[in-house]
């Protein structure tokens, strides 16, 4: 197993407040927009730097929707601020008919996705997101791991032209990727390669795999973990041929295990590759109030419970051949 | 840019009624009754009021922009930009069928010259507005953008979001219309969901209000919109409440929301086609 390690936690919404002033630095047509959540966005260095490219929207996320995709008519490359709840399922139809069915360079910056929310509770925590945002056609879906490539996820979304949705979260957890990464939408990255099962993580969940990883060496298990930081479009070269070497499945993340990464894996294999596949997710259930690492336990949405989720699919595999 | 005598206009306007009417008949469906009422709106703004850069480019740099948030009224978006130029005249025949550019509610995503934004979910045009407004004043670009809302639509709630955002931001290079034909989908305005003291909620949310009482009227039309136009950057957004008749220029649609949305049948289509004289060739169907 490839050693990883840590000197430092940050929460990976900074992240996204340091690629924004490093996106804009980049392209003068980078503006940014919220909705009444500065700090939580991590915004003010942005607003500080730039403060005629910031829009304060206030409570209105509709209508910010909609500015924002007035602002690419005249050439702006718009970065919406605001939850991720906010951010999609509150303001769903303006997402799809002003922003994806028009075709505009909107980026959809969604903080405090999932559980790891914590406290504020389920009406805040929205699991439904990556599904929601993955329907729409044209729409680019990134969930990033770290504080460093959200930050470099952030400066690609700005380049890349069409509108992508950016999600990351609230709590501090461990940076342990490059500083100074490329980041590729659209390309998976090996965090391990590994024979027995092929365990594909997004945001949150690749820490907890990386630690699942370690644990399942020490049971002489070599897993392959690979990161999923874009769900749309899906890596399905990089799946397909680690599928095709381990011959099962455990998917890993943050959200509903209805729409999420699993479901995106299970259509691609279901029609290419069968699989024996487990999920590690919410299970079709919303949120609760409690410290964020309280919640990813109670819902099992960490390393241990991936371990239990390899050693599930091992068995299948088992059986089937 | 040729500015129109009033005849000219008259006669565009005749034209466009007349396209209305048969794009409508041609796919059994559509919208003509506020089609209708808007027509010699969009024919002033565009022959007469809005300065249009000759090639079609979706920033609008340099150039007055429209958007239609009531997307349902296509039929007379889609006549007054083809017989403006933007496409070819006989593509209003292929209007709601397969495969066509001209869908039933505007959207960009077919590529279709002179459409920027996609609209028929009600509410989300003005918003879009204010920010191609606010791009502008980003790219110190002195042209103005227009939006046309129908007066039903500002039941939607974003509309009154975006009205609290423009006057707190001072969005004064945007000139909203309104529709105000009184009449939606199922019935009077007022039966519907009243829209209560109209120029006085949006004094309150702090724009300057023009009204105008001639809406079917192309002298009114120019004078309101010029009015309008004076009223820009003066650090207030502006709204102006067109007084309108849905159904207009057809007698037997007009003054009834029964025309919304629905087609006439052959013998309707003759009759309709009887009160409005062709003057700039009809499209070949």
């Amino acid at each position: 197993m490839k050693k990883y390690t840590y000197t430092e936690s940050k929460d990976t919404r900074s992240g996204f407040g340091a690629g924004l002033v490093e996106a804009a630095k980049q392209d003068e047509n980078v503006v940014a927009l919220c909705a009444d959540l500065i700090g939580s966005l991590k915004m003010n260095d942005f607003i500080n730097a730039y403060p005629e490219r910031f829009f304060q929207i206030g409570i209105a996320e509709a209508n910010m929707m909609g500015i924002a995709a007035g602002l690419t008519i005249g050439g702006k490359i718009p970065f919406t601020g605001t939850f991720a709840n906010f951010s999609t399922g509150r303001v769903y139809d303006q997402i799809r008919q002003s922003i994806a069915y028009s075709d505009k360079n909107v980026k959809i910056a969604a903080s405090h996705a999932g559980l790891t929310l914590g406290e504020d509770g389920a009406t805040h925590q929205i699991l439904e997101d990556i599904g929601l945002m993955k329907m729409l056609p044209g729409m680019t879906v990134i969930n990033p791991c770290d504080y460093n490539q959200t930050k470099a996820a952030t400066v690609a979304a700005a380049r890349h032209k069409g509108p992508v949705y950016l999600r990351f979260g609230r709590p501090v957890v461990p940076v342990f990727t490059d500083e100074n990464q490329e980041f590729e939408i659209g390309k998976a990255i090996m965090i391990n390669p590994g024979t027995a099962v092929t365990i594909l993580a997004t945001g949150h969940l690749v820490w907890e795999a990386i630690l699942a990883g370690e644990e399942l060496e020490k049971l002489g298990i070599d897993a392959e973990i690979i990161n999923i930081h874009t769900i749309k479009p899906l890596d399905n070269e990089a799946i397909l041929v680690s599928v095709a070497k381990t011959g099962c499945v455990v998917t890993a993340e943050e959200h509903n295990r209805i729409g999420g990464l699993g479901d995106s894996v299970a259509q691609l294999l279901s029609v290419q590759m069968p699989a024996p596949q487990e999920y590690i997710a919410v299970d079709d259930s919303f949120g609760e109030s409690g410290r964020p690492q309280e919640l990813m336990d109670k819902y099992g949405l960490n390393a241990d419970a991936i371990v239990a989720a390899v050693l599930r699919v091992l068995k299948r595999k088992l059986i089937n051949s | 840019m040729i500015k129109n005598s009033v005849h000219n206009l008259e006669a565009i306007v005749a034209q466009v009624r007349r396209d209305i009417i048969r794009m409508v008949h041609g796919c059994q469906s559509g919208h003509p009754g506020g089609s209708l009422g808007c027509t010699e709106l969009l024919v002033c703004l565009y022959f007469e009021l809005m300065q249009r850069n000759e090639q079609f480019d979706l920033n609008g740099s340099g150039e007055d922009l429209f958007f239609l948030s009531n997307g349902h009224i296509s039929p007379v978006f889609y006549s007054v930009l083809a017989r403006a130029g933007y496409f070819p005249i006989d593509e209003l025949a292929t209007f709601r069928k397969l495969n066509s550019r001209l869908q039933g509610h505007p959207t960009p995503n077919e590529g279709l010259p002179g459409i920027r934004i996609a609209s028929g979910s009600l509410g989300q045009g003005l918003s879009v507005s204010i920010g191609a407004a606010q791009a502008k004043k980003l790219n110190n670009d002195n042209r103005l953008v227009y939006v046309l809302m129908g007066d039903g639509e500002l039941q939607e709630g974003q509309i009154w979001e975006a009205a609290m955002y423009a006057a707190h931001n001072r969005i004064d290079n945007l000139i909203a219309i309104v529709d105000y034909n009184g009449a939606q989908i199922d019935g009077a305005t007022n039966d519907v969901l009243s829209l209560g003291d109209l120029p006085g909620k949006w004094i309150a949310f702090g724009w300057k209000v023009i009204e105008v009482r001639r809406g079917n009227d192309i002298s009114s039309v120019i004078a309101g919109l010029r009015k309008a136009q004076d009223a820009t950057k003066k650090r207030f957004p502006v709204m102006v409440l067109l007084h309108t008749e849905m159904g207009n220029g057809v007698d037997f649609m007009m003054g009834s929301h029964k025309w919304h949305g629905v087609a006439p049948n052959d013998a309707q289509l003759a009759l309709a086609l009887n009160q409005n004289t062709e003057t700039l060739g009809d499209y070949i169907a």
